[in-house]
Order: structure tokens, then sequence, then C-alpha cells
């Protein structure tokens, strides 16, 4: 069975994490655990740009808390980890990121930030917020698990660089994705 | 668009750029590598192509626009994005002028950087697309149809090929029927200009008046009956090459105004006043002796000179008998498609008669006797009866001819001592310059 480790950054919001548990578990066929580590994000900061940089904030993790987390050990070597943060991420040549992950690698980011409709003018939806994040969760796991981006428009695995195009996308991965994961349709 | 097989290249010193955009294209299923630096780039370029590369402007050692023009001197379909940190208009331009695709500024937004980049690949996709249609399409047009391993022709295919990539003016000289057009046609697809058309006009089939309109085009009302504009075969030949054939036709007042739109490449129309412009290539076509024509003052010397920049002489077809055979059976392949008729081969009989006729009128006179046998051929096999008639007689009252006893004797002794002038000379009992003097006559030429 895989194992999916979720570990939540700095102020994020513990509800919107948690909403995340049974989704990933489901859609992954996983164990989902959350972890703990303190990360102090300031350190990633980049004041120019008022921007978090992701490919850091990845490769600390890699570094830094991999080895420390005890589920690896316990649990099979195929563990993925999924961060999640509130803060507006960059990758140096990007002007932002939704997530970040390392192709067929063990760590995977995303942020809830530029997800929030009411970033773009419109009123809360948390429903909507909810949703969006479990796409880009899905996405970049499917990255960590080895998927390039996909053509067809309702995969998850299809590219998305604004909010419109994550809400366009359907939720689940399409055939020859889930084949790829060895998923059961 | 198969992303797999799309190889980007990330040209850049900062190594957190290279790692980010590798990991950027990748996950969207590109093949990517990355280079350092120009020189690195450049030699990863010679272990394979790529459809695009992303090049960073500043680099220490050659610069981002240098390298720009390096890859676009290995290979000008290489799709180059600039990336700058600062965007200048001075900048931009320079890289543009030198065949870049785009640039962009950093940070890249990453729609914009997907979109761009997918626009570009497309434009990669469709421009090899192009380059694969117009290889088909030469491939196709160039069949010459020149038909012949005989020396004479031989000769010529060379000069073709060697006048063909050139801008040369080329005249065409032989007698009717030898094939000048299809030499004109040879050049043409041979040069880059095939891919505009060749357009002929027979100048000798046409009066003063009606040769005018048609070289030059006429305005609506320029004369009775013309109610529309039309365009003449000078305008229509722009980009590609006006054929004249039968040139030396042509009348003086007319050879004056060609003369005028060969050196300038403007023109007016027939009752018109605008000034056009015409990028041709000119090749023409006489069976005349033009040098008596000019002369005579019934061709323009300045047009003479201006046309006889390089000249191919078509042998006649007694002047190549060694290539009637193949024509022959050219023709005999060409006709049996057309009309769906069985016919595979000549009897020897016939075939020795089309091998010992002059044929006064040449390839075009061949062609018409083997669609005139085929009509008539009932079997597989065209015998000699199913030639025309005058070929029989000629074969006959050839073979009476005294000097036709004299060539074949020559022939027949030379052959038998495989072109040895002073044997030859011996047997036949002359001296050798006559014997010189007799292969002359005769045209004689040693087989291959």
């Amino acid at each position: 069975m895989r194992s999916i480790l979720l570990l939540p950054l700095g102020n994020v919001d513990p509800e919107i994490v948690a909403g995340l548990h049974a989704p990933l578990a489901y859609t992954f066929h996983a164990e989902v655990v959350e972890g703990d580590c303190d990360i102090d994000l300031e350190q990633f900061f980049d004041a120019q740009r008022v921007q978090y940089n992701s490919t850091e904030i990845i490769q600390h993790i890699s570094t830094n808390h991999v080895p420390a987390f005890p589920v690896i050990d316990e649990r099979s070597a195929s563990l993925k980890i999924l961060a999640v943060s509130a803060e507006d991420l960059f990758i140096p040549i990007l002007t932002y990121v939704f997530g970040e992950a390392e192709l067929g690698g063990r760590v995977s980011l995303v942020s809830y930030h530029r997800l929030q409709p009411q970033r773009y003018g419109l009123s809360a939806d948390s429903q909507l917020l909810v949703s969006r994040l479990k796409k880009e969760a899905f996405h970049e796991l499917g990255h960590s698990y080895g998927l390039v981006h996909c053509s067809r428009l309702q995969c998850v695995m299809h590219t998305s660089t604004y909010v419109e195009d994550i809400d366009l996308k359907g939720e689940s991965f399409c055939g020859d994705c889930s084949m790829h994961l060895r998923l059961p349709r | 668009m198969n992303k797999r097989e799309i190889r980007i290249m990330i040209v850049d010193d900062e190594l957190i750029v290279r790692d980010s955009l590798t990991k950027w294209f990748r996950e969207d299923g590109y093949r990517v590598e990355a280079a350092e630096s120009s020189a690195a780039a450049l030699k990863k370029l010679q272990t394979g192509s790529c459809s695009l590369m992303l090049v960073d402007i500043k680099m220490p050692g050659m610069d981002g626009i240098e390298l720009l023009e390096r890859v676009k001197e290995i290979d000008k379909n290489v799709i180059v994005i600039i990336i700058t940190a600062f965007a200048s208009v001075d900048t931009a331009v320079k890289a543009l002028k030198q065949g870049a695709y785009d640039y962009i500024t950093k940070p890249i937004d990453p729609d914009y950087l997907d979109h761009v980049v997918e626009k570009a690949l497309m434009q990669h996709e469709l421009t090899l697309e192009n380059v694969r249609l117009r290889e088909v399409v030469s491939e196709l047009s160039g069949a010459t149809e020149i038909i012949g391993d005989s020396p004479e022709i031989k000769k010529v295919l060379e000069l073709v090929q060697t006048v063909a990539p050139n801008d040369t003016t080329v005249m065409i000289r032989g007698e009717s029927g030898t094939g000048k057009e299809l030499v004109a046609r040879a050049i043409h697809n041979g040069s880059p200009r095939r891919y505009f058309p060749i357009v002929t006009v027979n100048c000798g089939a046409m009066t003063e008046t009606l040769l005018e309109s048609e070289l030059f085009g006429h305005e609506r009302g320029a004369f009775t009956g013309a109610q529309y504009r039309r365009k003449g075969k000078v305008e229509l030949a722009d980009g590609g090459t006006l054929f004249l054939d039968e040139v030396g036709n042509i009348d003086t007042k007319t050879q004056m105004d060609l003369l005028r739109v060969i050196e300038s490449k403007q023109f007016t129309r027939v009752g018109g006043t605008e000034v056009l412009k015409s990028d041709f290539r000119v090749i023409c076509a006489t069976n005349r002796d033009l040098e008596e024509a000019v002369k005579e003052g019934s061709f323009r010397e300045d047009l003479y000179y201006r046309l006889n920049v390089f000249t191919i002489e078509m042998p006649p077809l007694r002047g190549r008998r060694g290539d009637v055979a193949k024509l022959a059976h050219h023709f005999l392949e060409k006709y049996a498609r057309q009309m769906s008729k069985d016919v595979r081969s000549f009897s020897p009989d016939a075939m020795h008669t089309l091998k010992a006729y002059d044929w006064p009128g040449n390839v075009r006179e061949l062609e018409n006797a083997v669609e005139r046998a085929m009509v008539v051929a009932q079997g597989q096999t065209i015998e000699r009866q199913h030639l025309p008639l005058h070929t029989l007689s000629a074969q006959r009252e050839e073979g009476k001819r005294l000097s036709d006893i004299e060539r074949h004797h020559i022939e027949e002794v030379l052959r038998e001592t495989a072109w040895n002038i002073s044997r030859s000379a011996a047997i036949l009992d002359i001296d050798r310059v006559t014997l010189y003097h007799k292969i002359e006559k005769y045209g004689l030429k040693r087989e291959q």
C-alpha cells in the first residue's frame, strides 16, 4: 500500500489540510498520515518579490527533514511527502507557481494562496478552494509518481497556469495516467 | 505533436534558471537538456539538433545573440527564444533581426511561457512539414523526362545542372521537336525559383499586338475586346521563370519592349500607365540562326547579347541515335498506360526501322510515331507495319544511298578495331586525316 505524508507548513489552516486526507487516500489508494515539522519559512522569503521560493523549500525538506521522519523506516520506501502552504510561491525564473514537485521524487509542495477566490475580487468559497487544492495536490503528487502533463483537458494532470484552468479540469486521472499510477479504475 | 520527441535546450549560466526551466518542461513531457554556456550548447548540438532553445542573452564568453547567430548557421529551423533580465527595445530588436522567434523577460509568467513555447513549436512543426512537402514536390516535379544516356544528352544534363541554381539567362538552341521546353523546365525545377511558376510564351504563334498583350497584359478598354484587365505572362512569372519559346520570331517592336523589361524588370500593361515590377528569370529557346538574323537586322543585337548568356545546344535525334530505343520504350510505356493497352515491346524489325530513320521532326516525331503504332497494334508487340509509312520508305531510301553505305562500312571497321584510328585507316586504305574527316562528316561517335 502507498503512503503519503501530509506536511502542513507555516500558518496553514489545519482544517484545509484535514480536508485533503480522505480524497488523497481514496484517489491514490494510500495510507495518509499527517506529519509535523518546524520549518521556518522566512528563510525562503524573497523580500523583493514578496514571495516564497518553492524550490528551496522542497530542497530543504528533502535534505533536512526526510531522514528525520520515522515513518520512512516503518512504511515502504515509496512514501511521498506533500507539503501544504498558505504562502505565495515562486520558482526563480517564473512569476509564481501553484505548486512544485520533484518529478519521480519524494517531495512535492502546494499552496492555496493563489487558489482563494477572494484573491480575484470574489467572495470566499471554501468548497471551491478545497476543490482547487485537491486538484493541485493530486497534480503535484502525480508528478512525484512520475507523471508528466497530460494533453487531455479533463485529466487532473493537464497543465494549469491560471485558476480558471484548474476549475476547467476534472478531479481525477485519465485512463492512461491511472494506468501509469496503477490505479484501479 | 508528440512532446517526447521534442528536444528543448536551456542555455543559461545561472544554475537555478537551468534547473527551474528544465523541471518545468520535463513536467510537460519534453526532452530537456541544459547548457551552462554558449560553447557547451554548441557542443551539445553536435550530438543532435533540437527543436527549440531558450537562451539567456547575457552570459560570460559568447553571449546569447552570438549563440543565436551560430545556431542559425548550423540549423536555421531551430527556434530560439531569448531570455533577458531587462527588456530593452534595442536588445529585442537585435535578437529578432538575428532570427530569434521571440524574447521573454525574467521572471516569466508561466502561462506566457507555455503559450509562447507551444506556439513556437507549432510553427517549428509546420516549417518542417513545409520542408518535407517541398522535398516531395521537388522530387515529383523534378522528373524532367529528358530520356537518354547518350554522351550528347549527358552533356546537356550536365549543363542543366550547372546553370540551374544560378539566375543566369539561358538560351536553348536546337531543331524543332528536340525537347527544348523540357530542358527549360529541368532548369526551372533545379533552380531556387522552382516553387514559383514557369510561364511559357510561344512567341512564334502570335501577332505583334497579341504578343505584346500576352507578355505585358492589358488594362480594361486598352483595345477592342479588352473587356477586363488581364495580367500578362511577365507579371505571372513573378518569382519564377519566363520561358520565351521561339524567341527568334518576335517582331522588332516587341524585341525592344522585351529588352527593356528584361533589364529593368519593370513594365506597363498595354493601355496602362502604372509601372509594375516583376522578378523573373529568362530562359529562351529558338531554332533560328540568330546570328544570321542579327546580321540581317531582323533581330536586335542588344537583345541577342542579353539573351545569349549561357547556351545549351539540343542535339537532333539523328545525332544521338543511341537514345532512340530508350525513348521509344519510354513512349511505349507512356501510351500503354494512357490507352490501357497491354503492348509491351517492339519487334526487332520495328526497332531496326526506328533506329535507321533520320527523324527530321526529332523526339516529337518519334513520340507521334509510337503513339500511332500503339493505336493500330493489336497484340503485345509493335511490328514494323504498325509504324508510319514514311519511316519505312525512308529506311529503304536511306539504305540505298552511297554515303549511307560508306558511313555504315566505316562504322563497322571502327567497331572491329575498337576505334583504333591507325588500324582502321589501314584497313580502309585511306590516310588517318581522311578518316578523321569522314568521322566528322558522318557524325560518328564511339559508343561508351
